[in-house]
């Protein structure tokens, strides 16, 4: 291969192989980059994978133990596997249809769209720090604001991150009410969908749900698409809140994946374990990805050509 | 604007008129029940932001008290100061600022600059596969990276220093790179032919021609690199374990954990709030200034993505 490169080289002009050297230049602190901080890392985490090592002494090689202890022996990977499918197929599409569903609202005609957007973006970019204090706090059962609000209601208290089943829809909802970057998106897209069709829908007689499904839906599915994809990459490897707001617990009810993983590499310094667990979770990943594309070809419309559903 | 846009827009505002309808009790209806929709939302989603600003303010016996003070008067503004003081804010401040944000910054906007150039505005062999490589990365999660980065970073001493978290910054990242490369595309290449006649060479065309003309991009990109070194917390987490080194991201969440250990009392919450107001202070500011910019330049990352 590096020598059929080289031949490619030498046929080129000059001229083209002033281009190739001026692009690459361009491009070279990416490239590096890439092979530094990408590929090395991702190649040694291979074999690391198949290692036991703890920092301190070299890694030995033990072959597929690690991968044979998080399939069968882990005692916690059930629950943790369980916890994290719950958490992102609910998160990703909860926080999507939110953001769609404000976006829609502020699409409407309405008087001071920009204020509106702002409010309902700006949870987006509250650090991640604030986000778990300012919560952990509001829904504190006996000092926080939401419970003191129901209370008149003769409602329970509700322990919203001390009970287990109540920990990972909590954590969802503070998803839901931070998704202001989908959100921005929508709107976007919303606005750039043309009058026209709709126009055109309404001398057809269409009502404002018929609008929405067969004109809104089909000329916004990119964005949702995109949306659904970044969603689902973030979600599966979120930390931050989780770990701040409920350090994995109660009872391991939110344990997530990526906790489990920093855990084992940086708290039991198990490098080799970890490092099995984040290649098993790239391919969760890139297979998962691959699914969305492969049905998207069935329900995302992209605009020229021949629409195909 | 084709006259036929045109036309149907104009027909869509006489429309009603042209019926010779007037607006019905149920359009009215309609209206009140939308911006009322909008303002409870509104205030849903400003309720916990609101929440933290106030409960910076209450005294000890405001705190307790059931139900809830939503306006605490007398206000102890002092908690600002004090809570500020509880632990060494200023120097987490600092750290934040000076020894991360602002290198971290530099690094990703002469990057990606570099990069973007390349990929959107040269042409060169090999170009649109590398950027397609380039954009699959966006895929790989950062536990994949994040052991054996590890490693190599404590093999180079980096452990307990910035360099983990800026250095890479000054290699371009596919986030980045996407980003800018949307905003080079829009400018016209007629404008850099224009200067390679001139006998301008690549660095001169990008300094003198393109950057003026994208500096927009360029402030978003800075901004929204700035946000991500001041909100980060997993990268100090896993970099940083001394404490005169904290970002603020760790300082609030070391206040937190110390608060708890001494139990919930007196000004503990007070005092936590008024820290996650101050760090929220700053995003409120800028993005007050920069809404327009900064939601625009999101927008463009998802256009054609």
């Amino acid at each position: 291969m590096i020598l059929g490169l080289k031949k490619k080289i030498r046929q080129m002009s000059n001229t083209e192989r002033r281009q190739l050297f001026l692009g690459l230049l361009f491009a070279s602190p990416w490239i590096l980059g890439f092979l530094g901080w990408t590929v090395y890392p991702m190649v040694s985490s291979i074999y690391f994978s198949f290692t036991r090592y703890d920092l301190l002494r070299p890694p030995v090689f033990i072959g597929f133990q690690n991968y044979r202890e998080i399939f069968f022996s882990d005692p916690r990977i059930g629950t943790v596997v369980k916890n994290t499918l719950f958490y992102v197929f609910l998160s990703v599409p909860l926080s999507t249809l939110t953001a769609l569903l404000v976006a829609s609202l502020l699409n409407t005609r309405i008087i001071g769209r920009p204020f509106f957007r702002a409010i309902f973006f700006f949870p987006a970019i509250v650090p991640i720090t604030v986000v778990a204090m300012m919560w952990g706090y509001l829904l504190n059962p006996q000092y926080g604001a939401i419970n003191a609000l129901l209370k008149p209601l003769n409602m329970p208290i509700i322990p919203f991150l001390s009970k287990p089943e109540l920990a990972k829809p909590t954590l969802i909802m503070i998803n839901m009410w931070a998704s202001g970057y989908a959100m921005v998106l929508f709107l976007a897209s919303l606005q750039d969908v043309p009058r026209e069709l709709y126009e055109a829908a309404i001398v057809d007689g269409a009502g404002p749900i018929a609008k929405f499904w067969y004109i809104t839906v089909p000329m916004i599915s990119p964005v949702v698409l995109f949306n659904l994809v970044t969603g689902f990459i973030w979600a599966f490897q979120d930390f931050s809140l989780p770990w701040l707001l409920t350090g994995g617990g109660p009872n391991q009810a939110t344990e997530f994946y990526a906790l489990h993983l920093f855990r084992n590499a940086f708290r039991f310094l198990r490098m080799g374990k970890a490092s099995a667990m984040a290649w098993l979770m790239f391919l969760v990943i890139v297979g998962f990805t691959f699914i969305l594309f492969r049905t998207s070809a069935r329900w995302v419309y992209y605009g020229s050509g021949d629409q195909k559903k | 604007m084709t006259s036929d846009a045109l036309n149907a827009r104009q027909i869509h505002l006489v429309a009603p008129k042209n019926n010779g309808k007037k607006i019905t009790p149920q359009q009215v209806l309609g209206e009140v029940l939308k911006y009322l929709l909008l303002i409870i939302l509104s205030v849903t989603y400003l309720l916990p932001l609101y929440w933290m600003a106030i409960s910076g303010l209450k005294t000890e016996s405001q705190v307790f008290r059931i139900p809830p003070v939503w306006w605490p008067d007398p206000a102890r503004w002092v908690n600002y100061i004090e809570a500020w003081q509880v632990d060494n804010f200023n120097l987490y401040l600092f750290n934040t600022v000076v020894r991360y944000a602002i290198p971290f910054v530099f690094g990703v906007l002469i990057s990606n600059t570099l990069v973007a150039y390349s990929f959107g505005r040269l042409r060169w062999p090999g170009r649109d596969a590398l950027f397609a490589v380039c954009l699959t990365t966006l895929m790989i999660p950062a536990q994949v990276t994040m052991v054996p980065l590890f490693i190599i970073f404590k093999w180079l001493g980096w452990v307990n220093s910035y360099k983990p978290l800026i250095i890479p910054a000054y290699f371009a990242n596919a986030y980045w790179i996407f980003m800018l490369r949307q905003f080079f595309r829009t400018i016209p290449d007629e404008l850099s032919d224009a200067a390679r006649i001139d006998g301008a060479d690549e660095f001169q065309t990008l300094w003198h021609i393109i950057l003026p003309l994208v500096k927009p991009a360029l402030a978003v990109v800075g901004l929204f690199s700035f946000m991500d070194a001041w909100n980060n917390y997993m990268g100090p987490l896993i970099y940083i374990n001394q404490s005169n080194l904290y970002p603020l991201s760790l300082g609030l969440a070391s206040l937190s954990a110390s608060l708890s250990q001494v139990g919930i009392k007196g000004l503990a919450y007070p005092y936590l709030m008024a820290v996650s107001t101050l760090v929220t202070l700053p995003i409120i500011i800028i993005f007050f200034f920069t809404q327009r910019t900064f939601i625009e330049g999101i927008a463009l990352t998802g256009l054609k993505g």
